[in-house]
């Protein structure tokens, strides 16, 4: 076999030579002949029923396709979890853009006007717009009471903790949406034929999600949809579930049409109909000893769903797994739930709830801290998980982690000891403050609980007729580098150059469900499957007398090529099968949520601008352990890319609400972070190794979310003394802080020594 | 998208596009970006925002940057315009695309093209910048997924080994 190893070295990017020239093809830069465009005519108001649609004058209606639910052959819904949602609304809506017609016509610049034509009376009905509105229940939104879903997770015996504490502390956490901000906007093409179905081509994570939703809507059979991944311009969680929607509505114009059809979302379109990660709250109520232990507390986090369920089940659920953070809790109760408002339904977006409650858990943490006396450090030295204690699901923690020294060395790079100590000097004067802020944290690979179990993932690897290899699997790549690194584990297996292996398209039509590209699932699970499949391919041969152990690439090549001209297509498969000695009971939320965390420290360094009220980050430390890192330049992609997602969430994005539509959907009054505004973001990895993954990988891409946003903001509280507990932290609500900052000075939580002070 | 041809009819505009003269027929009032994709099919120019928000839709027009998608094709008359697709010499890559390549500068690739083509601008207008020039310099084009550290990284990689070729 080759003796260089693929694994771990940063072998150029697939498709990267076609995305730097220009080549890559994405949905918008296809055409097919007597393609039509497409259009969407969504409701105006917050909730109410459709009374009357008129197609009002000035447009040549008879030129355009019409679609309605009534032209639905299926059924009405965008099947995921739930079937609540529909694909085209008919006599109720239940948030601001919700679509009710489609319009399609060949030449898209009259589609605008058309889409304004259409008028729309409704009658209105009162709408419910924040998570506090939703409990009240004045108004039922959805179902019986407005919840979507509840879990509640318990631990040891939390009533008797309250007697033994001598310190309780208590605080109230939120979050903001955030939009994915993904910079090709949504975009599908479908066509119909009778003999063979329908086919869509998209920018997409998950072919097949959407394969499930057309079935339903389309009353096809599997065989007769065909969903193909065209090269998607940034997704991160944001074309998880969204774009069966968008699929589904190309897919109704081309039936009616007889003719293909393109939707493509401009920027307000998507910013408005489209999802955004959940606002959350999270209310903490924490019994610590003396000498600063958590004894057990009471956690209660709560996301707003928007109007229809979605994926909100499963973003509460790895939300409240997430939110007792990287510590021991001898005894705790997390109750969590998710609320129906009637805003467009929130969804999935890197991280997937554990941003949410790990934001709340972090600044808590150092709530703990200044009520005990402790530093930031110490509160979290003496309270991080050991292997061998349980998580809050009671969880084992297995891996040789040592947080303890992700710490120290986490303190050590960002010179945390030495920049506390010249900070204290200079922010006694002037018009800055400078702060250092630390977040811990864990993030789970994969999906949570029997999740893995449900989704059965097959992979294939295939051995090609000149001898090459093929990867087939559903997972799809959307900058993360999926084709590169299943390429590099399949290379590996095999004892072949890099280049000989490549991933197919993803296609429905050609590969299998390898579960959907999300959850940091990629590497871990699918890898492993990857793994194993290639080794089929090798055995294979070996078995059948055509190549020896310790083959070499030439000899595999021609074995391979012998192999397919004697007996035709030569694929192997392989499925998922649960670790051993797994247990999860999804009764009690009990058990081993996750088959891997990663861990990780990170350390801000902030500056706020006492006249402008800005906070500007110097310096920032990603340190973490994420098993064996495959392809270092693309690892350190994800954390920098994701720390700066986190940034932006942080200080930056703020989505400007009124009874339930975005107000800032564009580039201009929504903003993300530019190349000017970051600092450099230094990357750190510590390798454990993990026995579940590909080659002791686990996973990696939504880690980077979770932490910056408390170590930003618990770093703007060390540099001011004063306490923020909600993001995005905006100059404004720096201004109103400050303002209140004499009060704030002579509390006890804000206490003024801590500006600057080496707590 | 607003109706370009409100305005006035059609008419031909020439220009250069990577080298080669080219001759369309088109609404003045049409957008460079629509006339690029559309009519040439150089479909590297990718629309963002539509706004002049995300530099996506970038290309060189006489040596300077623009967002193709607040150009009307009448403006760009008789001029010469880059695309990425005419940045590589046949096989032979752009020395900014080899880098972008090597450092990670492309994860999705959608900004990619604009992102490149600022940095050639920003290139030829001063051929060692600072870490600080380049931010400055790419800072009207938006990247949500690198973070923009390894795209730096691939500029300075980039002019480096032009000053040392
Ligand atoms: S599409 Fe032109 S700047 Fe965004
Ligand atoms: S690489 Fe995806 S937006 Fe820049």
């Amino acid at each position: 076999m080759n003796s260089d190893h693929i694994i771990g070295k940063s072998v150029p990017r697939k498709e990267g030579r076609d995305k730097v020239t220009g080549k890559s093809e994405y949905v918008d830069d296809m055409v097919l002949p007597n393609m039509l465009f497409g259009a969407t005519v969504r409701s105006q108001i917050p909730r109410g029923h459709i009374r009357k649609i008129t197609f009002g004058p000035g447009v040549a209606w008879d030129e355009f396709v019409i679609v309605s639910a009534k032209d639905i052959p299926g059924k009405n819904c965008i099947a995921l979890i739930g079937d609540d949602q529909p694909c085209l609304a008919t006599d109720v809506v239940n948030h601001p853009e919700e679509p009710i017609l489609l319009l399609a016509h060949p030449d898209r610049y009259l589609l605008p006007k058309a889409v304004q034509a259409v008028s729309i009376e409704y009658h209105p009905l009162p709408g419910v717009f924040s998570i506090e509105e939703s409990e009240r229940r004045t108004e039922i939104v959805w179902g019986k009471d407005n919840i979507f879903k509840t879990y509640m997770i318990e631990k040891g015996d939390v009533h008797g903790i309250w007697a033994k504490a001598d310190y309780i502390v208590e605080g109230e956490y939120s979050t903001g949406a955030q939009e994915q901000l993904y910079i090709e906007n949504n975009g599908m093409i479908a066509a119909f034929d009778a003999a063979q179905g329908i086919t869509v081509w998209g920018s997409l994570q998950c072919p097949y999600y959407i394969h499930k939703a057309l079935m339903a809507l389309c009353n096809l059979p599997a065989e007769k949809v065909r969903v193909v991944q065209m090269e998607t311009g940034g997704a991160f969680g944001g074309k998880e579930e969204y774009p069966s929607m968008i699929a589904a509505h190309a897919a109704l114009l081309a039936i009616k049409a007889g003719r293909p059809v393109k939707i493509i979302y401009d920027r307000l379109e998507d910013m408005a109909a489209t999802t955004k990660r959940h606002p959350s709250r999270t209310r903490h109520r924490t019994a610590v000893s003396r000498d600063g232990k958590i004894l057990g507390g009471e956690i209660d986090f709560t996301i707003d769903g928007g109007a229809y369920l979605t994926l909100s089940p499963v973003v509460l659920s790895r939300g409240a797994i997430h939110a007792g953070g990287p510590y021991y809790w001898p005894s705790v109760r997390i109750r969590a739930q998710a609320v129906a408002t009637n805003a467009p339904p929130h969804g999935a977006f890197r991280g997937f709830g554990a941003p949410q409650s790990l934001f709340a858990m972090e600044r808590h943490m150092d709530h703990i801290a200044h009520t005990v006396g402790l530093s930031p450090i110490e509160i979290r030295r003496r309270n991080f998980l050991q292997p061998g204690q349980a998580t809050t699901t009671e969880q084992v923690v297995r891996e040789p982690i040592d947080l303890g020294k992700l710490l120290d060395r986490a303190l050590q790079v960002s010179e945390y000891h030495s920049k506390k100590q010249r900070f204290s000097g200079e922010n006694q004067s002037g018009d800055v403050r400078k702060g250092m802020g630390i977040a811990a944290f864990l993030h789970g690979a994969g999906f949570t609980g029997s999740g893995e179990r449900y989704l059965n993932s097959v992979v294939g690897v295939e051995g090609c007729a000149d001898g090459n290899v093929r990867v087939l699997v559903s997972s799809t790549e959307f900058g993360q580098g999926t084709k590169t690194v299943l390429s590099q584990i399949a290379a590996e297996a095999l004892g072949l150059p890099y280049e000989n292996v490549s991933t197919a398209q993803p296609d429905t039509l050609e590969v299998p469900n390898s579960g959907p590209t999300v959850a940091s699932r990629t590497v871990m699970v699918v890898g492993k499957l990857v793994q194993s499949a290639a080794l089929g391919i090798a055995q294979t041969l070996i078995a059948s007398g055509q190549l020896h152990e310790g083959y070499s690439p030439d000899e595999f090549r021609t074995a391979c090529q012998q192999h397919v001209a004697t007996h035709g297509q030569f694929r192997c498969w392989s499925r998922y099968e649960a670790p051993s000695g797994i247990f999860w009971d999804d009764e009690k939320y009990r058990g081993e949520a996750y088959a891997a965390f990663a861990w990780a420290v990170y350390i801000a360094e902030v500056t706020v601008d006492l006249t402008t009220y800005s906070v500007s980050v110097d310096d920032f430390v990603a340190l973490q352990e994420v098993g064996k890192v495959l392809h270092p330049v693309l690892a350190r992609g994800q954390i920098i890319g994701g720390v700066a997602q986190g940034i932006g969430f942080s200080l930056y994005e703020k989505v400007i609400w009124q009874n339930g539509r975005m107000q800032n959907g564009q580039m201009t009054n929504y903003i993300m972070p530019t190349s000017s505004d970051l600092p450099p973001i230094r990357v750190f990895f510590e390798e454990l190794g993990n026995v579940h993954g590909a080659y002791g990988a686990k996973g990696i891409g939504e880690l980077p979310m979770d932490g910056p946003a408390p170590a930003i903001v618990n770093a703007v509280e060390d540099a001011l003394g004063v306490r923020f507990d909600s993001v995005p932290l905006l100059p404004e609500d720096i201004m109103d802080g400050l303002n209140k900052s004499g009060l704030a000075a002579s509390s006890p939580q804000n206490n003024a020594s801590s500006v600057g002070g080496d707590r | 998208m607003t109706d370009p041809r409100q305005s006035q009819a059609k008419s031909g505009i020439s220009f250069t596009v990577n080298g080669e003269p080219r001759e369309v027929r088109a609404y003045p009032m049409e957008r460079l970006l629509d006339v690029l994709r559309h009519q040439l099919e150089l479909t590297g120019a990718k629309e963002g925002c539509g706004e002049g928000e995300c530099g996506s839709c970038a290309v060189l027009m006489d040596g300077a940057l623009v967002n193709s998608c607040l150009v009307p094709v009448l403006q760009a008359e008789g001029a010469s315009i880059v695309t990425i697709e005419g940045l590589a010499a046949g096989e032979q890559l752009h020395g900014l695309q080899e880098a972008f390549l090597e450092c990670g500068g492309a994860q999705c690739g959608i900004c990619t093209p604009g992102m490149i083509l600022a940095a050639c601008h920003l290139l030829n207008g001063k051929s060692d910048p600072t870490l600080e020039e380049i931010r400055e310099g790419l800072s009207g084009n938006l990247c949500r997924c690198t973070g923009y550290s390894q795209i730096l990284e691939a500029v300075q990689e980039a002019a480096q080994r032009r000053k040392s070729a």
